[in-house]
């Protein structure tokens, strides 16, 4: 019964001692400042109700950290389920004859002075950030997940609860949308 | 052995990870000598990493945090929350 190394609860504490690392755990999966705002205050809630179960087993903020795991999970099965909703476009046709070609106007065109425009800048980044916010909500995250955090495949399979196929599926048709939007706003220029 | 376009520039997006398997770079391969869009894509592609690269390293610099106004808020929103006879935390 003894009650030594149990780690306790302190909510009085959370924020001052949680909030800055849940917030940036989030937002380098879910880059919205709203949504993930939002989901760090409700992990701070649901981790009150369940305080009860609580073993001291963990430390607090592993105990938060796993909390926040499902909250992300749940926006994303939430996101992932709203049907029709900024569809990714798509790159190839999907049936008939020509089923897997590529669709004409979204076949790759020769770029301008590739290289040259190549270079570390904050236009360039600019450019990509307004192209990846333009993904649907579901590619993003894993896209940046992959590219951005450099997560590895099987971390954001369990992350995410989805299949690697499935994964792979959703990084193809992130970066095909991705290519086709710095052609028309940045390589064709 | 034969893939469309849409499977290969999948197997080629794959690969800007290096978690293309060997079997699928050598039907990867097979089909970029006979399709030059394929081809553009993937040359594309590779430059398209490179700019992720870069993008990466620049964002890292500035690490978005929560307001001290959004702080105080959620801590209120907290103590609100916490009911009189759990207050007192063992």
């Amino acid at each position: 019964m003894s009650t030594i190394n149990k780690h306790i609860l302190n909510p009085n504490k959370w924020v001052e001692l949680h909030a800055d690392y849940l917030y940036n755990y989030t937002i380098s999966r879910i880059n919205n400042q709203d949504t993930a705002k939002d989901i760090v205050q409700d992990t701070f809630f649901a981790a009150l109700k369940a305080m009860d179960n609580f073993q001291g087993k963990a430390s607090e903020r592993t105990w938060l950290i796993s909390i926040l795991k499902r909250k992300i999970i749940d926006h994303y099965r939430k996101i992932n389920s709203i049907k029709g909703r900024a569809e990714v476009k798509m790159n190839f046709y999907s049936d008939g004859d020509r089923e897997g070609e590529w669709i004409e106007e979204r076949v790759p065109s020769s770029w301008n002075s590739e290289i040259e425009k190549v270079i570390e800048n904050n236009e360039l980044s600019d450019a990509l950030d307004k192209c990846i916010n333009a993904l649907p909500e579901k590619y993003g995250i894993v896209f940046r997940m992959k590219t951005m955090q450099q997560f590895e495949t099987e971390e954001i399979c369990k992350e995410l609860d989805i299949t690697s196929s499935n994964l792979w599926v959703i990084i193809h048709r992130a970066r095909t949308q991705l290519r086709k939007c710095m052609e028309d706003s940045w390589f064709k220029n | 052995m034969k893939l469309t376009c849409d499977e290969a520039t999948t197997i080629c997006d794959k690969n800007q990870y290096n978690e293309a398997t060997l079997w699928e770079k050598i039907k990867l391969s097979f089909h970029l000598f006979l399709c030059n869009k394929c081809g553009l894509y993937t040359r594309q592609n590779t430059t398209m990493s490179k700019c992720y690269e870069g993008h990466v390293k620049l964002r890292k610099v500035n690490k978005p945090c929560l307001s001290e106004k959004e702080k105080r808020h959620i801590e209120e929103e907290i103590k609100s929350r916490i009911e009189p006879s759990t207050s007192n935390i063992e």
